[in-house]
């Protein structure tokens, strides 16, 4: 299947034919989608056409809605290349949702400790310290795997469901504030990351883009991504030729781990400027799965990222203005990945 | 500690352990014919917000707990469309379903947020009814906590002791071989995972209308992950199943006593407590893992064509 998926994004950007297809095939996707969240809306008695058109008027309609939308990408990109990089070695990371927590946590330690520091030590302290939480959280499965015991998939499962709880026991057990028992006190001004133009777009941003530069660089000039794919091919011939498999179904996973730290760190620092108890909520599913349907490749990601900001931050709207539980836009967000992963005949592309 | 307490904690061990027996059996099923069912948080809470909703509307718990199997079974069948129909991968479309499931289940359970019911009837367990209410009360169970263990024993006969139990485990072992031999694969696969389906089902029936006997949004609290390490921890075995929940429950029982004993530990730390286990069964079984694991769990049946 992965391999289908590559072909698939591939030849997405190498023939203008072949785009417009794509193109069409994608709207009239998008189309089907709304019908049936449009049934939805309709049955528990909701307007389905002005509830789309608050969605894309608060969204796509207003500099600051877009600016939301952006501010919604940030974790989903960095989760998603925590899921993409050590793909291409052939390891399955599901374990982004526990990474990012306990990035998330080691940041707030150093927040936390660390208040007098000037925010141009402090905020990159932090950086490092989210990476390192998430590495050491994905060192468990990556070293199991390595040396043959326990597959990654499902011990990054099994992690993740522990992370929060670890989070947890550390917000109420020592650094919840005085006020309120399930977040920390507010960071101090120089634990945040910087943020843009008067809007919540932070720092987060742009070191997500720089990432997704970086990963697509290394992957296609890089001695790394070459025998990280030949790993991922097949590992026993990559093995064979001299890679260095073991150290590097670690490195890689620990690597996956740090990048989905590092969302935790932003999220924290950049978003929320605390730490919340089940801050995430899915965070990292939701980077896998956008890992997933975009082939882990990186314009692909970026634009998953965006059709699923879109429909998250609308989401909030409609709770607001339509009197709808927010979990119900999880809806309209699982229609549109049910139809990319069914991928229905009359969208299917030519064999090539 | 009194003696009361005590069996106190036993029961609301029981109790919160039993929705938890049932899921992990479905789930067997469905992993045994060689599909990881990662919606399965999903399904529980859409299973538990319709069967709780049909027992409020119809004041008939027994009404509300078909209705649970049967969305479970339901929802099950779009995993089962778009991982054996379309071939979709099987742990992206288990976590789709689960994001639908948050949905639909908020969408279905809004009405009904903070509202009451009966639940289902307790039964004293037999031979205690001479002792004094306080504890007959406590050991007064529903009808799904003493079909438990019949049921784990049922899933064991179908999938050790008969020929449709051996088709669906040849399916999940190697598809293309039970294929070969005259088997159905897609069939055997959709019936497998309509059955887990009827099972998890069943298992948030049992904590919407009979533990709990409200909803909440998000209730089922991580109960759809804690299934799926069950499942691993019981190696595919539905006896096993049974020490699985067991120890979930051991768990939920000490972290009561601890507290009701003024023992300072966090609840959240125990709360792990299934899953580390579950992880320390893995890494002590080493290699041995491979014989207990379907061979084609998580791989798509391409078919003959």
């Amino acid at each position: 299947m992965s391999q289908r998926a590559d072909t698939y994004t591939r030849s997405l950007f190498s023939s203008p034919k072949i785009l417009n297809n794509v193109v069409v095939r994608y709207l009239l996707m998008i189309l089907l989608v709304f019908v049936f969240f449009g049934l939805i809306l309709l049955i528990s008695g909701k307007d389905p056409i002005q509830s789309y058109k608050d969605i894309f008027t608060s969204t796509l309609g207003s500099a600051y809605g877009f600016s939301e939308i952006i501010v919604a990408m940030i974790p989903m990109l960095i989760t998603a290349l925590a899921v993409a990089f050590p793909w291409r070695a052939g390891l399955i990371n599901i374990g982004g949702e526990g990474q990012l927590y306990i990035g998330a946590a080691f940041a707030t330690w150093g927040a936390l400790t660390f208040q007098d520091l000037p925010a141009w030590i402090l905020l990159p302290l932090m950086m490092l310290l989210g990476m390192l939480g998430g590495a050491l959280w994905a060192f468990i499965p990556g070293y199991l795997k390595a040396i043959g015991l326990v597959n990654e998939t499902i011990t990054t499962l099994l992690l993740n469901s522990v992370a929060p709880k670890i989070v947890g026991f550390l917000i109420f057990g020592f650094w919840h504030s005085a006020m309120d028992t399930v977040k920390t006190a507010n960071f101090v001004p120089a634990a945040l990351l910087p943020t843009f133009f008067g809007t919540r777009i932070h720092l987060g941003f742009i070191i997500a883009l720089v990432l997704l530069a970086l990963f697509w660089f290394v992957m296609k000039y890089t001695r790394w991504g070459l025998e990280m794919r030949a790993i991922g091919g097949n590992p026993q011939a990559a093995r064979r030729n001299g890679i260095p498999l073991k150290g590097y179904l670690i490195v890689v996973m620990c690597i996956g781990g740090a990048i989905a730290g590092l969302a935790g760190m932003s999220q924290v620092s950049g978003f929320y400027g605390v730490l919340l108890l089940n801050f995430s909520m899915g965070l990292g599913f939701m980077g896998f799965l956008i890992s997933w349907l975009a082939g882990g490749q990186p314009i692909g990601i970026l634009l998953m990222s965006f059709v699923v900001a879109i429909i998250t931050t609308g989401g909030n709207l409609l709770q607001l203005t339509r009197d709808l539980p927010y979990a119900v836009i999880n809806i309209l967000l699982a229609f549109t990945l049910f139809i990319v992963l069914a991928r229905p005949k009359f969208f299917e592309r030519k064999k090539t | 500690m009194s003696l009361l307490a005590i069996l106190g904690v036993l029961s609301s061990a029981i109790f919160s352990g039993i929705s938890l027996l049932y899921t992990t059996l479905g789930e067997i099923i469905d992993e045994r014919a060689g599909i990881i069912n990662l919606g399965l948080e999903g399904v529980l809470l859409v299973s538990a917000s319709s069967g709780f909703a049909v027992t409020f509307v119809s004041g008939n718990p027994y009404l509300g707990v078909s209705v649970a199997m049967l969305v479970g079974g339901l929802m099950n069948m779009i995993l089962g469309y778009l991982v054996i129909n379309r071939q979709a991968n099987q742990l992206a479309s288990g976590l789709t379903l689960m994001f639908f499931g948050f949905g639909l289940s908020a969408l279905i359970g809004k009405p009904y947020v903070g509202a009451k019911i009966d639940g289902l009837p307790r039964i004293p367990l037999p031979g205690i009814s001479d002792l004094p209410t306080l504890y007959t009360s406590l050991f007064s169970f529903d009808i799904l906590i003493y079909l438990a263990i019949p049921v784990a024993i049922l899933v064991w006969w179908l999938l050790f002791r008969t020929r449709w139990g051996l088709g669906l485990r040849a399916v999940g072992e190697n598809a293309e071989t039970a294929f070969a031999s005259g088997r159905n694969p897609r069939l055997i696969r959709y019936q497998a995972l309509f059955t887990g389906g009827l099972l998890a089902g069943l298992g948030a029936a049992h904590l919407s209308i009979a533990y709990t006997m409200t909803w909440a949004e998000y209730m089922t609290a991580g109960r759809g992950f804690i299934a799926v390490a069950l499942v691993i921890f019981s190696r595919w075995h539905p006896m096993q199943a049974i020490a699985g929940a067991l120890i979930f429950s051991g768990a939920v029982a000490f972290q009561l006593l601890l507290q009701s004993s003024g023992v300072e530990i966090s609840p959240l730390l125990l709360d792990t407590i299934p899953y580390v286990l579950t992880l320390l069964v893995l890494i002590a079984w080493g290699g041995n893992r491979k014989q207990s694991a379907p061979a084609s769990l998580g791989r798509v049946f391409y078919g003959s064509e």
